[in-house]
Parts: C-alpha cells; sequence; structure tokens
C-alpha cells in the first residue's frame, strides 16, 4: 500500500477497535465485545502464520499445535495453582518456540507437500496427547478457573481491561511481523521463496533462516494460545484439531498472503461472517463453504489486495 | 603463466546408464575466460552443476585456489567466491531489479540474522547495487519488478548480481541465449568489459561469442572433453570439425 493510504487504513482500524468498548457499553451488546477479542486473538495466530506462509513460503498444516501448548501451559499451571501472569505466559511463548524448534528442524528440511504433510502429523500426535491425558480432563479438557494474574496491573475478569491488552498485544504482532518481513532477515525468507536456487548461487543457504522464522511464528502464536485460554477460560484438545489449523491458514489465505493486514482482515471476515451465519441457521458450514470458495475465486491476492491502492512490497 | 585458479580432476557424473562427466579434467587460470562448447546433451550444464556445487561428482575432485570444495555445497562455494548465472534464467521475478541485485550484495555483508531495520533503507546494501544496475546498463530500471524485465535485461540483471557477489569465479551458463541480436551484442560487448578482470568460465552455443571471448576453448563430445586449445587451435582441430563443428559453422 502506498503510505498515506496505508496510514489512513491502520489510523481507521486502531480508532475503531479503540472505540468499540464504549459504544457496546453504550448499546448494551457484550456480545459483541466478545467476538472482536477472539477476532484479535486469531488474528495473532493468523499474522503468525503469515510470517511463514505468506512470507516465507512454509505451508504449515500444523499451526494450531501451537495456540494448544500456549493453552494447555495457562491451564496447567492454573490447576496446580500458580495463576501468576509474568510465570505462564513466558512459559507459553518458551514452551511454544521450543515445539516449533523441534517440529521446524525436521519438517523444513522437506517441502511443498510433505512439509504439509508432516507438520499436519506432528500436530496430530499433540492433538492426540492432548485427548489421552486424563489428568488435564482429556477429551473434554478443563475449565480454567482462575484467569492470568498480573500483580493487579491488569485484571483478565474485565472484560474491557483483557479487550485493551488484547488489541495492543495484536497491534504489536502485527507490527513485529512487519517489520520482519522487511529487514535483512525477511529478505532472505522471502527470497528463498521466491527463487530458493538463486538465493543458493549467491551463497544464502535458506535452512537455518526459515527455521529461526518457525520458531518466532511460533512463539507468537504460543501468546495467541495462552490468550485464547484466558478468553474462554477453558482448554480442550480441540485448540490443537487439524480443522483449527486450517481456519487460521484459511484467514491468511482469505485476507492475503504476505501483506501486513491480510491477516487481520482474514480473521475478521472468517470469524464475523461464521457468527452472524450461525445465528441465522444451524446449517450456516452450507453457506460459508461457498462464501470462502467465491472470496478465493474473486480476490485472487486476498482481500488486502482489495484495498484502495493495495500493492505487493 | 598465472597459477590454476580452478582444477577438476577425474569429474564423474551418471544418471542412471547415461554417462555426463566421463573422467572429466580441466583448468581455469586467473583471470582467463575458458568457454565450454559442445552439441546438445553433451553434459555442458551437469558440468557446471559439479563446479557450482549444485552436483555432487560420483568422481574426481575440485581444487579453488589451492582449497579442495568437492564437498562443499552450493552456498558454501558462492560464500568462496563463486558466482553463477543459469541457463534458464534464475532471479527473483517479484523483486525489483535494485532489490534483486540487493540481496546479491547482502549475501555477502555477513549474516542476515538481522531482524528490525528495514532493509531497503540501507545505504549498504542499496548503494552498491544500484552501482552495479548502472554498470550492467540497467541503471533506469532499478525499480522495475524483475518479472517484468524484458528477456534480455532478465539475463543482464542474473549477470548484475552475480558481479554483485563479488565474485572471484563467473560461470556463465549460457548468457546470450534465448537473446535478439542487439542484445546478445550489448551482453558480449559487456562480458568483453569485464575480461582479463574476471576469472570466466563460459559455457555457450553462439560461436560469435565464444570466439570472440575465450582465450582457451574446451570442447566437450558425450561427456568427454576432446580438445582444448586457443580459439586457433579449437578451429584448426579436425577431430573438434568433425565431432561439433561441421565444415560450414567457420
Amino acid at each position: 500500500m502506498p503510505s498515506r493510504a496505508r496510514v489512513l487504513f491502520w489510523s481507521a482500524v486502531v480508532l475503531l477497535l479503540v472505540l468499540l468498548p464504549p459504544v457496546v457499553a453504550a448499546l448494551k451488546q457484550p456480545f459483541y465485545l466478545d467476538l472482536v477479542r477472539r477476532v484479535m486473538i486469531f488474528a495473532i495466530a493468523a499474522v503468525s502464520l503469515n510470517l511463514i506462509l505468506g512470507y516465507g513460503g512454509m505451508v504449515s498444516f500444523g499451526h494450531a499445535a501451537y495456540l494448544g501448548i500456549g493453552g494447555y501451559v495457562v491451564g496447567i499451571l492454573a490447576l496446580y495453582g500458580m495463576h501468576s501472569g509474568w510465570l505462564q505466559w513466558p512459559l507459553a511463548i518458551g514452551a511454544s518456540a521450543l515445539a516449533a524448534l523441534a517440529i521446524g528442524a525436521v519438517s523444513i528440511r522437506t517441502s511443498g507437500i510433505y512439509f504439509i504433510m508432516i507438520t499436519l502429523a506432528f500436530t496430530q500426535m499433540l492433538y492426540y496427547l492432548g485427548v489421552s491425558l486424563e489428568v488435564f480432563g482429556g477429551d473434554d479438557g478443563m475449565r480454567i478457573k482462575t484467569r492470568s494474574q498480573f500483580s493487579g496491573l491488569v485484571d483478565l475478569a474485565d472484560p474491557v481491561a483483557f479487550y485493551y491488552l488484547v488489541l495492543v498485544l495484536m497491534l504489536g504482532s502485527l507490527y513485529l511481523v512487519d517489520r520482519l518481513a522487511n529487514s535483512r532477515f525477511g529478505m532472505v525468507l522471502r527470497a528463498a521463496k521466491s527463487n530458493e536456487a538463486r538465493s543458493r548461487a549467491i551463497g544464502l543457504s535458506p535452512y537455518l533462516y526459515r527455521l529461526a522464522a518457525f520458531v518466532i511464528a511460533g512463539a507468537l502464536c504460543g501468546l495467541a494460545g495462552a490468550l485464547l485460554a484466558n478468553h474462554t477460560a477453558y482448554i480442550t484438545p480441540d485448540f490443537m484439531h487439524w480443522t483449527r489449523s486450517g481456519e487460521i491458514m484459511f484467514m491468511v489465505i482469505l485476507g492475503g498472503v504476505a501483506s501486513s493486514a491480510g491477516p487481520l482482515l482474514g480473521a475478521v471476515v472468517l470469524l464475523v461472517v461464521e457468527t452472524l451465519l450461525a445465528g441465522w441457521t444451524e446449517h450456516w458450514q452450507v453457506i460459508l463453504g461457498p462464501l470462502l470458495i467465491l472470496s478465493v475465486i474473486f480476490f485472487r491476492r486476498g482481500l488486502a489486495g482489495a484495498l484502495p491502492g493495495a500493492r505487493n512490497g | 603463466m598465472a597459477e590454476a585458479l580452478l582444477r577438476a580432476q577425474g569429474l564423474c557424473k551418471s544418471f542412471g546408464a547415461l554417462r555426463a562427466s566421463d573422467s572429466i579434467d580441466f583448468e581455469l587460470l586467473e583471470g582467463e575466460t575458458h568457454a565450454v562448447i559442445g552439441p546438445n546433451g553433451a553434459g555442458k550444464t551437469t558440468f557446471i552443476g559439479q563446479l557450482s556445487g549444485d552436483l555432487r561428482p560420483d568422481a574426481g575432485t575440485i581444487r579453488f585456489a589451492g582449497e579442495e570444495v568437492t564437498s562443499l555445497r552450493a552456498p558454501a562455494r558462492a560464500r568462496m567466491g563463486f558466482a553463477r548465472s543459469f541457463q534458464i534464467t534464475s532471479i527473483y521475478r517479484e523483486f525489483t531489479a535494485l532489490d534483486n541485485v540487493a540481496l546479491a550484495v547482502q549475501a555477502h555483508a555477513g549474516h542476515s540474522f538481522r531482524f528490525w531495520r528495514p532493509a531497503r533503507e540501507e545505504r549498504a546494501l542499496r548503494e552498491p547495487a544500484r552501482r552495479i544496475l548502472e554498470e550492467v546498463g540497467l541503471g533506469a530500471r532499478a525499480d522495475v519488478l524483475a518479472a517484468n524485465l524484458a528477456h534480455g535485461e532478465q539475463r543482464q540483471l542474473e549477470v548484475a548480481m552475480a558481479l554483485a557477489t563479488g565474485p572471484r569465479l563467473l560461470l556463465l551458463d549460457e548468457p546470450v541465449a534465448g537473446m535478439g541480436s542487439d542484445e546478445s551484442q550489448r551482453m558480449v560487448a559487456f562480458l568483453a568489459a569485464l575480461k582479463g578482470r574476471q576469472s570466466i568460465i563460459l559455457v555457450e552455443h553462439d560461436m560469435d561469442a565464444v570466439f570472440s571471448l575465450a582465450d582457451r576453448i574446451s570442447v566437450l563430445v558425450y561427456g568427454r572433453i576432446i580438445a582444448t586449445g586457443t580459439p586457433q587451435e579449437i578451429r584448426a582441430n579436425a577431430n573438434v570439425r568433425r565431432a561439433y563443428l561441421g565444415e560450414d559453422a567457420l
């Protein structure tokens, strides 16, 4: 996007999101606050996936693994009475990063369909691990009775405070990934996606850069997982179900790969349309499916590509 | 006599029953332009691939500047000073011409685990890149997407990327292939200007280009080098005429 349209777009987005809580309160529609908070949490997951899928060309079909790991770290620590968010969240991020390091170290050696399958397989393993852990509720998961505590600084039980925290973290994540994508690191990542043979010929081995991106993406998605666990106050293996990975991937593709606004737009449209349709008929998936197909056909470069003045870069 | 910059000995590479390289001995002197010619399917690209590190020979050794590099892969060799162009143009199509060259500069400016500063605002990358684009005659096309450049310009861009790495050895795989005669003449003139300053291995079908650029020529037929010599010697060689050049080629 040219810088002027870009500034305008992001100002409008931030303004809208900042003004939402008072508007919702005035209209007495707290449901929408909940919906938008959920959208923003998924936008963090989607923007983290966009780093590796959009910029890195690594089509990970297992990104929900880190939502699950982040969520379970919060849930498990809470179960054992450790409620401090200062402890829970860094651990959620760290555990996700470690898992991404292990999964990435193996899967990045493959490419194409094998990469998709191997990332899917790892996440399915984690999913069944979650199902088999009876201590943590197995299939049913477990309730998180006390949300993460931040020394009284932010009270996550207060929907509005939690909303603003998620807003800040989401904007931070969008900014972070945008900076990464345009740094030397990001250029190497994008170049390797564009033409790996050329990269090798000028002396760039993509492996370590891809692995680093994979770990950063996992860590960021782990944060989204910690947020989601606090949002639902519940954690189940469904966090890691393959359909969840597919949903995040769809947000990225629908919004527009390798664009800074894409993941947010994708998360907004997918979750809002889903919610509206679900309120209207229980057969909402029959309508959502064709809508998604049409959107991919008509917005080749994603929704972000349809913004006025949109351009790659 | 200058010392050999690159020396390949006994290179063999087979694909199934096909012997694409059959005990090739080859050397390139510092500052020399050494052309490799041969009919289609003679194994020229396979040979270049082994020199660049994209293919691993079944047998034989490659030494570069006195060091054995046979087991090093392409990125490691590139960091030692190998640079190549491909038979089929290989550039970053989604990036501008300037981005392409800046990436080549970046690849040789230390590691790229730098996460924050926008690379497109780094003068240390952009200015050398812009200078090299000017040098190859693409200065006015710096901000055009590589995909939108004309075919000849894309070939020039590929050479610019190779030069941007500050190479000690240029491996050029058919640099004038598919070019119009104007474009082709411009490229030959450009390569002629590099002569002596750069050590070049040139694989080429265009005999005008080869005979005007090469200091020495090796002729590759069915995976074997059947002759090596100056352009005059190659022209006069009866075996070469029979195997490849044909009576009317000269």
